[in-house]
């Protein structure tokens, strides 16, 4: 009776201290949506609690931050991204994890590499680049440089390396080739951390914010964040219309991340505990 | 699927494998006759695998020529060699379901679908399986996995089958039912079959022929019971038989410069036999009783049926053994000398 005490205060205590800490995580997102639906001139005017309520603030933001532009730009360059670095990741985690060629460590430490660099070290070179491509203010300026990921490489090639190499030589008996073996074996049995490289392309693509903003001038070619930052700038003395801006923005990020945390959750712990 | 030759004769000539410099297997010429249950024996490291996978294609030969049929196949691909392979951890596919693991093979040839999904059935049905079609492998035990495993090898009706230790993970009772079913597979296949493993009992019941292996060699090629009366070497005799032969140093038994090879069935007391053994141990077995002792430095077991009188711990006794179960070998080359 005493052990289920204490075993019923302890569980008591840790739900009390998960629930502060979802609302310290909650509390700014909160925030955010009750400001986006209130008219701009009672935004500090009760700022907790969700009165006056009305959406023209969110339509005013919707029009004057051309945010459906940037929505569907920011689709199609996450969409291209994301699949580039999927199809990417999981050619090249196929080479490191089953294939045998000379150097295959030394290459592959060189692809790991590339994690160390951080994006800033390479943006005047990027840039650079696509300005001698003539490719400024193109969507091919926005994707291509992103087409593939080391860090998806690596992921993969980690969930790759524990199929049982007999189940490879099995397929290989069987009469499957190594794309036959990699489509209906390998990535059939990964599809927790494929998914899980998905979402994680998607939301850094969809997020991307210095890229964008230094390749693009044209307002034609503004992504959610380049178009946040357009908003922002052209209302100056409207702070929730930006409130209300990143609230659409975030809209799509929120309906992918409910849909697929299952998803995501697998794929981050795939292999953390023997199967 | 038509193949150029169904004749499944397996030739090696002159076979080596190197791995980065070490050498797994060295210079095996074997013929595997058709529709023989060749067993590949031998410890842990003696290379049999790697010989087997070089049959099926796993691996290339550093030298030599491995032949099925008519046709040198060390550059045909694993598909194309008309052999399947059955492997000691299964190799099942788990995200697909047993009737799908059992089909795959014909599914990756094209066969159509009404006609795999009967063959997959019937092999299904041949090995008890039917009812467990629609599982997938995780909800089934190692006896039924083991099952499917050689169903998906059987649907395909090879020439050659390749087994690498099938049962090595299953517990003793259920490694005795499916040795049985494998004897009874091969008879009902009429299809050669190449078979590693390290298990004696195995090689024993098995085989129609014995491949005795050591270090990358083999050591000796025969029926199970030409290895057990007449083992080719030192090695051979200690490897094939529970307990292994007793080797006796030069003189002990009887002159000369060989070593001199008993069973422990073979040993008897007596009580003006040339040996005396210090008795060590006495392990009652039921049907029969190892007695454990030591002659000079060199371990020496007997077998004794339990009824007889058996001597204890400390005894000092005198053995024989009658001329005709000596076996005698080289004392530098342990090859045997009397064959």
């Amino acid at each position: 009776m005493a052990i289920d005490q204490v075993h019923g205060a302890r569980k008591v205590g840790r739900y009390a201290l998960l629930t502060v800490m979802a609302i310290i995580v909650i509390f700014p997102i909160y925030m955010m949506v009750v400001g986006s639906l209130k008219p701009g001139n009672k935004v500090l005017v009760n700022p907790l609690l969700p009165t006056n309520f009305t959406t023209s603030t969110l339509r005013e933001a919707w029009s004057s931050g051309h945010l459906g532009r940037a929505l569907w730009n920011s689709t199609v360059v996450s969409a291209i991204i994301t699949f580039a670095q999927v199809v990417t990741s999981i050619l090249a985690a196929y080479a490191f994890a089953f294939l045998k060629f000379p150097g295959k460590s030394l290459v592959f430490v060189a692809f790991l590499a590339t994690l160390l660099v951080p994006l800033e070290a390479t943006l005047t070179v990027n840039r650079r680049t696509m300005q001698d491509l003539s490719w400024i203010n193109s969507y091919k300026a926005l994707t291509v440089p992103f087409l593939a990921t080391a860090f998806g490489i690596f992921m993969i090639r980690q969930v790759f390396l524990q199929i049982p190499k007999e189940m490879h030589e099995a397929a290989s008996m069987d009469g499957l080739g190594h794309l036959g073996f990699l489509w209906q074996v390998a990535v059939p049995l990964s599809r927790p951390t494929i998914g899980a490289l998905t979402l994680f392309s998607f939301l850094s693509s969809w997020n991307q914010y210095l890229w964008p903003n230094l390749i693009t001038t044209d307002a034609k070619y503004n992504t959610v964040q380049t178009g946040l930052k357009s908003l922002k700038q052209a209302s100056i003395d409207k702070p929730n219309l930006v409130i209300a801006g990143t609230v659409i923005v975030a809209m799509p990020i929120f309906v992918v991340l409910i849909a697929f945390q299952r998803q995501l959750i697998r794929g981050l712990t795939a292999g953390a505990v023997k199967g | 699927m038509a193949y150029p030759s169904r004749v499944a004769q397996v030739r090696l000539k002159n076979l080596t494998k190197q791995f980065d410099g070490v050498t797994a297997v060295e210079d095996i010429n074997l013929d595997i006759a058709d529709r023989e249950f060749m067993v590949l024996l031998g410890p842990s490291g003696c290379g049999k695998s790697t010989l087997l996978r070089m049959i099926a294609g796993l691996e290339d030969p550093t030298e030599g020529e491995v032949w099925i049929g008519d046709l040198m196949v060390n550059d045909t691909l694993p598909k194309q060699r008309d052999v399947a392979m059955v492997f000691q951890s299964y190799a099942l596919y788990p995200h697909k379901t047993v009737q799908e693991n059992i089909e795959f093979p014909l599914k990756v040839r094209n066969v159509p679908k009404p006609e795999r999904a009967a063959a997959a059935l019937e092999a299904a049905s041949s090995l008890g399986l039917a009812e467990y079609v629609g599982r997938k492998p995780g909800a089934l035990s190692g006896g039924q996995r083991q099952r499917v495993a050689l169903a998906r090898a059987i649907v395909r009706n090879p020439a050659v089958f390749c087994m690498d230790e099938p049962l090595s993970n299953l517990d003793a009772k259920l490694r005795g039912e499916t040795r049985a079913e494998l004897i009874a597979l091969h008879q009902r296949l009429n299809s050669t079959f190449v078979y590693v493993t390290h298990d004696q009992v195995e090689a024993m019941t098995m085989g129609t022929r014995i491949a005795v292996m050591s270090r990358g060699h083999l050591e000796q090629v025969g029926t199970p019971q030409d290895v057990y009366d007449k083992p080719a070497s030192v090695f051979v005799a200690q490897f094939v038989g529970m307990p292994p032969m007793n080797i006796l140093p030069p003189g002990s038994l009887e002159p000369g410069p060989h070593v001199v090879g008993v069973r422990p069935e073979h040993l008897h007391f007596r009580g003006d036999g040339p040996l005396t053994m210090m008795v060590q141990l006495v392990e009652k077995l039921g049907h029969e009783t190892l007695i454990t002792g030591v002659i000079g430095d060199k371990r020496v077991v007997v077998r004794q049926d339990s009824e007889e009188s058996l001597p204890a711990v400390g005894d000092r006794v005198q053995l024989d053994a009658p001329e005709a179960t000596r076996h005698r070998f080289d004392a530098i080359t342990e090859r045997r000398i009397d064959a």
